[in-house]
């Protein structure tokens, strides 16, 4: 299928209006949503260099990556629960969000700690 | 199998054969009855079959040699004291009485030494019957000067010592000790009173098999106490001023008769007497000892003269002793019955058993008495009776006289009979007294047999080996077994390979070896052995490599030649090689046999173990150190991105508390999640599991309160805006 210039158009207008519905989000829910993306781009990297070196040590790496993922899942699940448009997390006050997200990591990071050899 | 060891060792012929375990010995071509399958089957037990006919050949015909310059060696070796004196009397009396009959000098400083012990226990008062007689007995083989009184106490004490006797060993030392004052010194008189009385209280321990018993309290009977019993009768019969009553000594004639019915036989003609307590060596040494001191002082004994040279041959059969006691026993019976009144056994030897055709070997026979001495001998002729082959029973009668060379004193035998060819014989000789009065005096014991050995060289004759294809002979070699040979043959598994070869005695008689092998070996090492079969002199072996290539294991190439023909009367026994023979064998099918493991030289478990190497997990490879840093400046990039996209999005500290003890709180609560993330870290380095969970708990109870009370402020001021 060709690209015409109406599609590249079509293409322009729909990123031009998921940029500016981006922009009404609150701060707080971009600065969750930029921790998520740096965690997943720290993932990526580790999964490069897997790919370049070789997996050995192989456990190091499951940690490694799994440790980015885990805290991207979780800040994930913050944003559900801070987001004031979910109606189901209306009574959930975001700072008992934010001890959820902390408890949670601390957790995550003792098994990853562990498992890092 | 390495080659056949001939040995001839003594009078008996030794063939061993010695043959790696990995040998195996096939038969082929040969018919059921042949001798190659007696061959394989006496392989199979191990040989056992041959040399137990050579050694029953052994048994059934043996050569008393009399007594040689070893025992001599042996006597100066075993009896010589350690420390320049002999320990006790006794021992110094077997010492040196070994000495005297085998003619060895005693040296004088020991003469002087022993002497004076001598006169020490006779002059002593409180030297029991068994010193004062050992201290008789070496003074008479030592001529030791003994002052008249002395002698005269000693003989009023040992008279004395009779008269209170009890047991045999009392009587015996007691008596013995006076019949050797009588034969050392006429001015004492040594006779006894009551001599029937004593010779009686003797008698009584006598039993009715002719053995005797210690004393009257003690039951058991022993053939050692009977010639201890006769040679003190014997004493008592020389200590008497009077006769003795004839019927007492008629009837220790009879019981020495008895004593002779129950003697102990030998296969090979030697008697002995046992006993339970001494050895049979003792015993019969004392029996002979009591015996011709019997005979001396009573005269003749009707005793068969075979029972006399069997005890004889009995002595002359044991060898040498490495014991000073039998030795002593040993030759102190021959010397008795060397020069004895009762028989004197004439012993029949061969100076060499072992004759040779090819250097015209004469058979010599010499006669001698026990101790090796001809000039006591009588006049005599040897006769040669009979001539057994040896496996048969069959025996040529023959009588013939042999020559005899006063000279030398041997009697030669100047032709073999005829008949006797290369191999092992049993000849008969008989000793013929010139006068027959002799025969009351001397024991000749009949026929006497003894194996002969002639050996010579075998003629072998049109030895060839054939490869044969369809019986139709492909190629053909001559073989001169004698000397050196390397044929190239080739063959391949339809044909056969033929070696024949024929055997001739010098009196062109066939000749059958005991070995006749041939023996095929691979290069690696895989040896077969087959059985030469034969036919009269004529040997053959036909190898149909069709019917062998599963016993050959299907290994193709190259395989040695060799051949063994081995008899231990074969003076040119050979096993060489003749060369090699290349075979062509079909490929190994999928479930043929391996041939066996070769044998593993047995010094190699001498030498070192085979080296152990460790095998280790490889090393990991690891990634240059330059692109390991790079990602690690990569994994900083999207955090660096993260930070500069919190600027730009304006993000700022302005909830954090501002009154003291919220903000303690909230700076204690970001204190401890570091404090939780410094503990992992160190989990991580070098702490264990259990110390970071105790610690963890401690840590997680206060971060529990400070970020309750942190969040809480927040939350309550959140709720007021």
């Amino acid at each position: 299928m060709g690209r015409s210039p109406t599609t590249k158009d079509d293409a322009q207008a729909l990123f031009q209006s998921l940029r500016s519905a981006y922009a009404a989000t609150p701060t707080n829910l971009k600065i969750i949503d930029l921790y998520v993306v740096f965690a997943v781009f720290t993932a990526v990297i580790q999964v490069v260099y897997m790919a370049v070196v070789g997996s050995f040590p192989f456990n190091s790496f499951l940690s490694g990556v799994l440790s980015c993922v885990g805290t991207a899942v979780l800040a994930v699940c913050l944003r559900i629960q801070v987001n004031k448009e979910n109606k189901e997390f209306k009574d959930l006050p975001p700072e008992r969000a934010f001890a959820d997200f902390v408890l949670c990591n601390l957790v995550l990071h003792l098994v990853i700690m562990n498992f890092l050899g | 199998m390495r080659l056949i060891e001939q040995k001839w060792s003594g009078n008996c012929l030794l063939v061993s054969i010695t043959k790696p375990s990995t040998s195996r010995i096939e038969l082929e071509t040969s018919p059921p009855s042949s001798p190659a399958i007696k061959f394989a089957m006496a392989r199979k037990l191990g040989f056992t079959f041959l040399l137990l006919a050579v050694a029953s050949i052994c048994e059934a015909a043996a050569i008393f040699n009399p007594i040689s310059e070893s025992h001599k060696s042996a006597a100066i070796e075993l009896f010589s004291p350690a420390d320049g004196s002999f320990s006790s009397l006794e021992e110094a009396f077997e010492a040196l009485r070994t000495f005297e009959i085998l003619g060895i000098d005693t040296k004088p400083d020991l003469k002087d030494s022993t002497c004076k012990s001598v006169v020490d226990i006779l002059s002593s008062e409180s030297s029991n019957s068994k010193d004062l007689y050992h201290a008789l007995r070496v003074s008479s083989l030592l001529k030791c000067k003994i002052n008249k009184e002395a002698l005269t106490g000693v003989t009023s004490r040992l008279q004395g010592s009779v008269k209170d006797a009890k047991s045999l060993l009392d009587f015996y030392y007691s008596i013995g000790g006076l019949t050797l004052i009588k034969d050392q010194t006429s001015e004492v008189d040594v006779l006894l009173d009551d001599a029937d009385g004593i010779f009686q209280s003797i008698k009584a321990l006598s039993q009715s098999d002719g053995r005797w018993r210690y004393s009257s309290n003690n039951p058991d009977s022993s053939t050692y106490a009977a010639g201890v019993a006769l040679e003190t009768l014997s004493g008592i019969i020389t200590l008497t001023s009077s006769e003795l009553d004839g019927n007492l000594i008629e009837a220790l004639k009879k019981d020495v008769v008895k004593l002779f019915e129950n003697i102990d036989k030998y296969d090979d003609g030697a008697n002995f007497f046992n006993d339970q307590h001494q050895g049979p060596v003792s015993a019969t040494s004392s029996v002979v000892h009591g015996l011709t001191t019997f005979a001396s002082a009573s005269g003749t004994l009707n005793i068969p003269g075979d029972k006399i040279l069997g005890l004889a041959r009995f002595f002359l059969g044991i060898g040498i002793h490495g014991n000073s006691k039998d030795l002593y026993h040993q030759v102190d019976a021959l010397a008795c019955l060397d020069q004895n009144r009762a028989l004197v056994p004439l012993i029949l030897s061969l100076p060499a058993s072992v004759l040779s055709f090819t250097s015209q070997d004469k058979l010599k026979v010499r006669v001698t008495t026990v101790l090796g001495s001809t000039s006591t001998t009588p006049p005599l002729s040897v006769k040669l009776m009979q001539v057994f082959t040896s496996g048969s029973k069959d025996a040529s009668i023959i009588n013939q006289e042999l020559r005899f060379d006063p000279k030398e004193e041997v009697h030669t035998l100047d032709a073999f009979p005829a008949g006797v060819d290369v191999g092992k014989y049993i000849f008969a000789f008989e000793i013929v007294l010139s006068d027959p009065e002799h025969k009351k005096i001397y024991a000749t014991g009949g026929r006497t047999k003894v194996p002969v050995y002639v050996t010579g060289a075998i003629k072998i004759d049109n030895a060839k080996i054939e490869i044969l294809e369809s019986d139709s002979v492909e190629s053909q070699n001559k073989l001169d077994l004698s000397g050196k040979n390397d044929v190239a043959l080739s063959a391949n598994h339809l044909q056969k390979l033929r070696l024949s070869f024929q055997l001739t005695t010098p009196l062109q008689n066939p000749f059958n070896p005991h070995q006749a092998l041939l023996k095929l070996r691979h290069e690696s090492g895989v040896e077969h052995i087959f059985v030469v079969g034969n036919s009269r002199e004529h040997f053959k072996i036909t190898l149909d490599f069709l019917g062998l290539v599963e016993k050959l294991f299907y290994l193709s190439g190259k395989y040695d030649i060799e051949l063994t023909v081995g008899d231990a009367a074969m003076e040119n026994s050979f096993s060489q090689a003749h060369g090699h023979i290349d075979l062509d064998l079909p490929e190994v099918p999928e479930k043929a046999t391996r041939p066996p493991p070769q044998a593993v030289d047995p010094y190699s478990r001498f030498g070192p173990m085979p080296e152990i190497s460790h095998i280790f997990r490889p090393q990991e490879t690891r990634p240059s150190q330059q692109l390991s840093y790079a990602f690690l400046g990569l994994v900083f990039v999207p955090f660096l991105a993260f930070l500069v996209g919190l600027s730009r999005l304006g993000a700022n500290m302005k909830n954090f508390p501002t009154s003291t003890a919220p903000a303690t709180f909230a700076i204690l609560f970001h204190g401890g999640i570091a404090a939780v993330l410094v503990l992992y870290i160190l989990l991580w380095l070098k702490l264990d599991l259990f110390t970071t969970l105790k610690t963890l708990g401690v840590l997680g109870m206060f971060l529990l309160f400070v970020g309750h009370r942190a969040l809480s402020h927040l939350a309550s001021t959140s709720s007021k805006v």
